[in-house]
């Protein structure tokens, strides 16, 4: 058996909303919050990054997975929005929790979906014997132009996965990717925020590959909507995800414990990460879980875990998801937002 | 001058065809007209087409979709009248064969429309209001039927419900359409409740951003008899232009060339409102029909919004307006809507419209304008 040991979140605690974004743009807050089902977002503050929000992340997941982080012997943080563009954001991450010098390190990047990437390479190193223990983490403080529809979106927040194969809290079934070349958001190198290709990232996006990626893992497993307990999808807004779900045949009870895009926004590659901490937060022994990231350009990984009698234990060893969402939150006005994330250019 | 009969027409599937070439889909859409017309031969080519250098930076398309469709050394030649460019390009294919100059000619309308985002689409098509007036000063189509509207509702009495009504209308009609780019239904609910884009407009008062084409087969009438193919007869044509800017207009409620335009099909067909059947018109927003259908004169001045109500506009109604499902429900692939009009004609003429077919249509009028008004065409078939 091969599976999760330890999970771990961070969002941090500045929230924004909707209509405070709305008001300084002339927008229409409510058809925001109806068409994309938004109503807040979490905001980082000037000292945090990717990697503060990894550290916090991992820290929380090996305080469940109870092992020495120097038998960790992968880590590998996803996000797009590393504080380099040259220096990895893994080698901090690995001193700081301790697992250097005796690990391999990677940073990735595939849009929303390097997150779950790290997830698929540490279950492949774990499975072959090649490593004890694996660290992926998905991270982001993303970014969106100001006034861009984006912006009511782009979030902050990290999720931490450590993978082994003793004292595993959710099993893994199986593991799927679907991946073709499709142009629907990217950001060239110097281009301070991204640029997407607006109706175009439905369709022929977000949906094609996270239908093709779900669908070929249930037909791999042989596992149909109606045996998973829960499923998360890619959150870039709220209505995507129900959306997606309905077409596949899951019901919304399914899908609510890890939809946490409307309190929250889209952290990117922490997006359905989280998703997933907050699903193992409340999930029994037996639960079946199915998790299909997506990634602009274009791919979907998609995961099935088997919740083990050991998530009784490990959950309440660091703090839920829902208690960093709904718990201690301090809402910006957006002048300080604006600030915070290096909106406004001082004098140099 | 010769008579002119529709001899074969050519419809896909419109809607975001992010998969398709511009080139792609005519040639798709022209292959299925010939078929339907019987004949592999075509002595000149017209491409209704507004802005494919602004939608995918491509100009000198006429000779590109000649050659592509295998056609060439024929002469081929796009024109431009903004949102009535198909229309032009009917008319100037009705001329050559009138004239005598030309026996069998290929009549197309094409525009690719989502390979930009939402706001160079609005720029492309804000170039068919008058720049230095209009543009530069920030206004967009919907600001100006945006104006219209609140205009008619201050003056007739118009309401908010009734130009939902018109949208509602059409997408009943479009969801018996199969090549429709939305033919689902609405609420009047839905509408009122939609995203506001230019007060009192909602987004479901708008035509939508639209990919595709549409192609029809023209030929003298006695090329027609020996086809053997319903005889569609092209009864009347008619083309007027007026101010491009509304603020150079006296009455911004009234469609002028709309007006002009339909007097002359009328007078060449020897027909008057109460003969047609069923008209195509051009809703590119819904306050458009309310104020095309009162120009049209089906109905009297400012009573428009009221005939909708009364479901006189209906399929079953006094005169069944946008059968097809209009601009609204359709789509607006802004150089094919002018032509993709004549097929729905067509269509309901040979009694081959499906669930939505008209019933006992003989005479049938499209009603297609550039901009807010500045060009109109306005045909008129007759089955005979």
């Amino acid at each position: 058996m091969h599976g999760i040991v330890g999970y771990g979140a961070y969002i941090p605690r500045n929230r924004i909303k909707v209509e405070e974004i709305a008001k300084v743009w002339g927008a229409d807050a409510p058809s925001y919050k109806k068409g994309l089902m938004l109503e807040e977002k979490s905001v980082p503050s000037p000292d945090q990054d990717t990697i503060t929000m990894s550290v916090e992340a991992s820290k929380n997941a090996l305080r469940r997975a109870k092992i020495n982080p120097a038998d960790i012997g992968a880590v590998y943080v996803g996000s797009e929005s590393h504080p380099y563009a040259v220096k990895p954001s893994g080698t901090v991450l690995a001193e700081a929790i301790g697992a250097t010098p005796d690990v391999h390190t990677a940073d990735l990047e595939f849009a929303c979906k390097a997150g779950t990437e790290g997830l698929f390479l540490v279950l492949g190193l774990v499975k072959a014997g090649e490593i004890k223990y694996g660290l992926a983490v998905g991270a982001d403080t993303s970014q969106g132009a100001p006034g861009d529809a984006l912006e009511y979106s782009a979030a902050a927040g990290a999720a931490a996965f450590i993978v082994g194969k003793e004292n595993v809290l959710a099993e893994t079934i199986e593991t799927y990717s679907y991946t073709t070349d499709m142009p629907d958001f990217w950001r060239r190198e110097y281009q301070y925020y991204p640029r997407h290709g607006g109706r175009f990232t439905g369709d022929p996006a977000y949906f094609k590959h996270i239908i093709g990626a779900a669908k070929g893992l249930m037909a791999k497993a042989k596992i149909k909507p109606i045996d998973f307990n829960y499923v998360i999808f890619h959150q870039p807004n709220g209505k995507f995800p129900l959306r997606v779900g309905e077409i596949l045949g899951f019901r919304k009870e399914q899908i609510l414990p890890g939809w946490l895009v409307s309190k929250l926004g889209n952290t990117y590659s922490g997006s359905s990460p989280l998703g997933l901490t907050a699903t193992l937060d409340i999930s029994k022994p037996g639960d079946m879980i199915m998790i299909v990231s997506y990634g602009s350009g274009a791919g979907s990984d998609g995961f099935i875990f088997k919740v083990t009698r050991r998530i009784q234990e490990a959950r309440d060893l660091a703090p839920k998801t829902r208690d960093f969402l709904d718990k201690n939150k301090n809402y910006l006005e957006y002048g300080v937002y604006a600030k915070f994330r290096g909106k406004i250019r001082k004098a140099e | 001058m010769r008579e002119v009969a529709v001899i074969g027409v050519g419809m896909t599937k419109w809607g975001e065809l992010w998969e398709k070439s511009l080139r792609q889909i005519f040639v798709e859409t022209a292959l299925l007209a010939l078929e339907d017309a019987g004949v592999g031969r075509i002595d000149s080519m017209y491409i209704g087409s507004m802005s494919p250098g602004l939608f995918i930076g491509q100009e000198h398309i006429a000779s590109l979709l000649a050659e592509y469709l295998g056609k060439i050394p024929v002469p081929a030649v796009r024109v431009e009248s903004a949102c009535a460019s198909g229309g032009v390009a009917l008319r100037q294919g009705f001329i050559e064969v009138a004239s005598g100059l030309s026996d069998i000619v290929l009549v197309g309308g094409v525009e690719k429309m989502t390979d930009v985002d939402g706001s160079e689409a609005t720029y492309a098509l804000g170039t068919a209001a008058d720049q230095e007036y209009e543009g530069f000063h920030g206004i967009t189509f919907p600001g100006l039927y945006a104006l219209i509207a609140r205009a008619h509702m201050a003056r007739y009495g118009t309401t908010r419900e009734q130009l939902a009504m018109v949208a509602v209308k059409n997408h009943d009609n479009g969801s018996m359409n199969p090549l429709a780019q939305y033919p689902f239904k609405i609420t009047v609910d839905a509408v009122l409740n939609s995203v506001l884009v230019a007060d009192p407009l909602r987004v479901l008062d708008c035509s939508p951003i639209t990919d595709g084409a549409a192609v029809v087969i023209l030929s003298s009438l006695s090329t027609a008899r020996k086809l053997k193919k319903p005889l569609i007869k092209i009864a009347g044509s008619g083309h007027a232009t007026d101010t491009i800017a509304l603020s150079s207009r006296k009455d911004i409620t009234w469609l002028e060339s709309t007006f002009q335009a339909a007097q002359k099909a009328y007078k060449m067909a020897g027909k008057k409102p109460k003969n047609i059947d069923l008209v195509e018109v051009h809703d590119c927003f819904t306050i458009a029909e309310i104020c095309v259908t009162e120009a049209l004169g089906f109905f009297d001045i400012g009573k428009g919004g009221e005939a909708v109500q009364n479901g006189l506009t209906s399929l079953k109604g006094k005169i069944p307006v946008n059968s097809s499902g209009g601009l609204k429900a359709k789509g607006h692939p802004v150089g094919a809507t002018g032509v993709a009009q004549v097929i729905e004609i067509v269509k309901q003429l040979r009694g081959e419209a499906g669930q939505r077919q008209v019933k006992k249509a003989r005479v049938g009028m499209t009603q297609n304008m550039g901009g807010s008004g500045g060009s109109a065409l306005v045909h008129i078939f007759e089955r005979i």
